[in-house]
């Protein structure tokens, strides 16, 4: 079967335009630098993902600082796509991008001051002023969790801190979750059926039996679980 | 050869858990490697039954999720060595039961196990339905009442169509245990008679357990009935079950609480 004459690849060219933002660096370059550095701090993704064309018109190359200028753009994360109004004979010209044709001058772009996305503080202690009934889990992956009630056999209390019980603790409770051996349990009655530090655990089966219905205290210590008692 | 088991009734409160632990325990003390998986995912109960709350460190959902090894979960019972159990979470829900996760933990039980006993849920829903999907044998526990009698009915349609055997066009062996009997109470006729309840559901019996005090203490002392008391009414009915289950082919009678100082046994003929 003979193939057909394939015909010349079709290259399918559309354009597309951008507006690339010009920084023209003044002297002194140190004081324009630590201008940019203010900038940066402002607004830090006012630059990213946008096209920035370097003029140096205004500089000369003997001007102090004037060498590093480019590198110092570019260490700040700005995508340099062209610098202009510099000749080749300027120090390091041989690693600036190639020369952009054509452009055309658009209006003076105002830096936006940006607003900090408002996170609010999480709090470091989650207090509940309740009783957890079972089948239910308090996560708190920061800071301690303090219950004014009780645990419930089959409910879960994980806290990235210590778990403070004021009441009788029947259920589960998990401290230093994200990984802090300093983490303690407290309860005002322990019946828990398991109690863990930080990966390290025991069931109902392993604790002292003397301690149960005591209000006690659990803490990691030579690479074990202790619980005594509070009073 | 392993067997899956499911006990089940679609009414809950019938004694399911009760059921599935003596029967383990009765299968456990006969020689057999028995594992109770507990499938009521969110109210578990059959840690509390078979004594074992306070020992349960990771369970059924942590092994579907990969959190923990099968050997990690799996509880050996301190009684008899024969007997373990697979615990249910409590803090979580039936959709954290995923069919293949179900799957893949009874295919490896059923390397481990000769039987693998599967306490259902009640209802119908995902819990109950993913305890039967692979069991070639079912125990529907029904107490002598219409309201129980009605929703074994429903159960054993749902076992007939939505189970894996049921699905390759073949038939799941069924058997009745017929619970809380309370031969007084239906001689005046306050309840459902035993041929009335083999009538409408038309399963063959596997046995009959009398309404026994005992079977309630056994549970708050967490131990199987089987376990506690072997010679009680209740534990001998499960055990006389547990031989059928097995093949033998024993008389069905109701088995009375023995009276008098010589233990005599009133063993009444009842079908």
């Amino acid at each position: 079967m003979n193939a057909a004459p394939s015909p010349r690849p079709f290259l399918r060219l559309r354009g597309r335009s951008f507006v690339a933002l010009v920084l023209s660096p003044e002297a002194p370059v140190a004081a324009w630098v630590a201008g940019l550095d203010a900038q940066l701090q402002r607004a830090p993704s006012f630059f990213a993902g946008r096209p920035v064309v370097l003029d140096l018109a205004a500089l000369t190359p003997q001007e102090p600082d004037a060498a590093s200028l480019v590198a110092a753009v570019r260490a700040r994360g700005i995508h340099l796509i062209a610098v202009e109004g510099a000749g080749p004979t300027w120090p390091g010209a041989e690693y600036w991008p190639p020369p952009l044709i054509g452009g055309v001058a658009g209006r003076v772009v105002e830096v936006p001051d940006e607003v900090p996305t408002h996170t609010p503080a999480e709090p470091a202690a989650l207090v509940l002023a309740q009783s957890i009934r079972s089948g239910q889990t308090i996560l708190h992956a920061k800071g301690d969790v303090t219950i004014v009630g009780a645990v419930a056999s089959g409910s879960e209390i994980m806290a990235g801190g210590s778990i403070h019980v004021y009441g009788a603790l029947r259920g589960r409770a998990v401290a230093g979750i994200a990984g802090d051996p300093s983490a303690r349990i407290f309860c005002r009655r322990l019946e828990a059926e398991l109690l863990a530090i930080n990966g390290f655990y025991r069931t109902a089966d392993d604790m002292p039996a003397p301690l149960r219905g005591r209000p006690v205290q659990a803490w990691l210590e030579g690479g074990a679980l202790n619980i005594a008692a509070l009073e | 050869m392993s067997k899956v088991l499911v006990v089940t009734s679609g009414k809950g409160g019938v004694g399911k858990t009760t059921s599935t632990a003596a029967l383990g325990a009765a299968l456990a003390q006969s020689g057999q490697n028995v594992v109770v998986v507990d499938f009521d995912v969110g109210l578990r109960n059959l840690d509390l039954v078979m004594g074992a709350e306070r020992r349960v460190v990771f369970d059924f959902i942590n092994v579907i999720n990969g959190d923990a090894k099968l050997a990690q979960a799996l509880i050996r019972d301190r009684r008899i060595d024969t007997l373990s159990l697979l615990p249910a979470s409590q803090t979580r829900d039936k959709d954290a039961l995923t069919p293949e996760g179900v799957a893949r933990v009874l295919d490896e039980l059923r390397e481990k196990f000769d039987w693998v006993i599967c306490d259902s849920p009640a209802g119908i829903e995902r819990g109950a339905l993913l305890a039967m999907y692979h069991a070639e044998v079912a125990v529907i526990v029904t107490n002598p009442e219409v309201s129980s009698v009605r929703d074994s009915d429903r159960i054993i349609g749902l076992l007939d169509s939505k189970t894996a055997k049921a699905e390759a066009g073949e038939k799941i062996d069924k058997h009745l245990l017929l619970t809380r009997y309370n031969a007084a109470r239906a001689a005046r006729g306050e309840m459902l008679k035993t041929e009335d309840v083999l009538d409408i559901l038309s399963i063959p019996l596997l046995g009959i357990i009398p309404e026994s005090e005992e079977v309630l203490r056994a549970s708050n002392l967490g131990a199987p009935v089987t376990l506690n008391n072997p010679t009680s009414a209740p534990a001998r009915a499960y055990f006389d079950a547990v031989k059928r289950l097995q093949g033998d082919s024993i008389a069905m009678t109701v088995p009375t609480a023995r009276r008098g100082l010589i233990g005599k046994l009133f063993g009444r003929r009842v079908a």
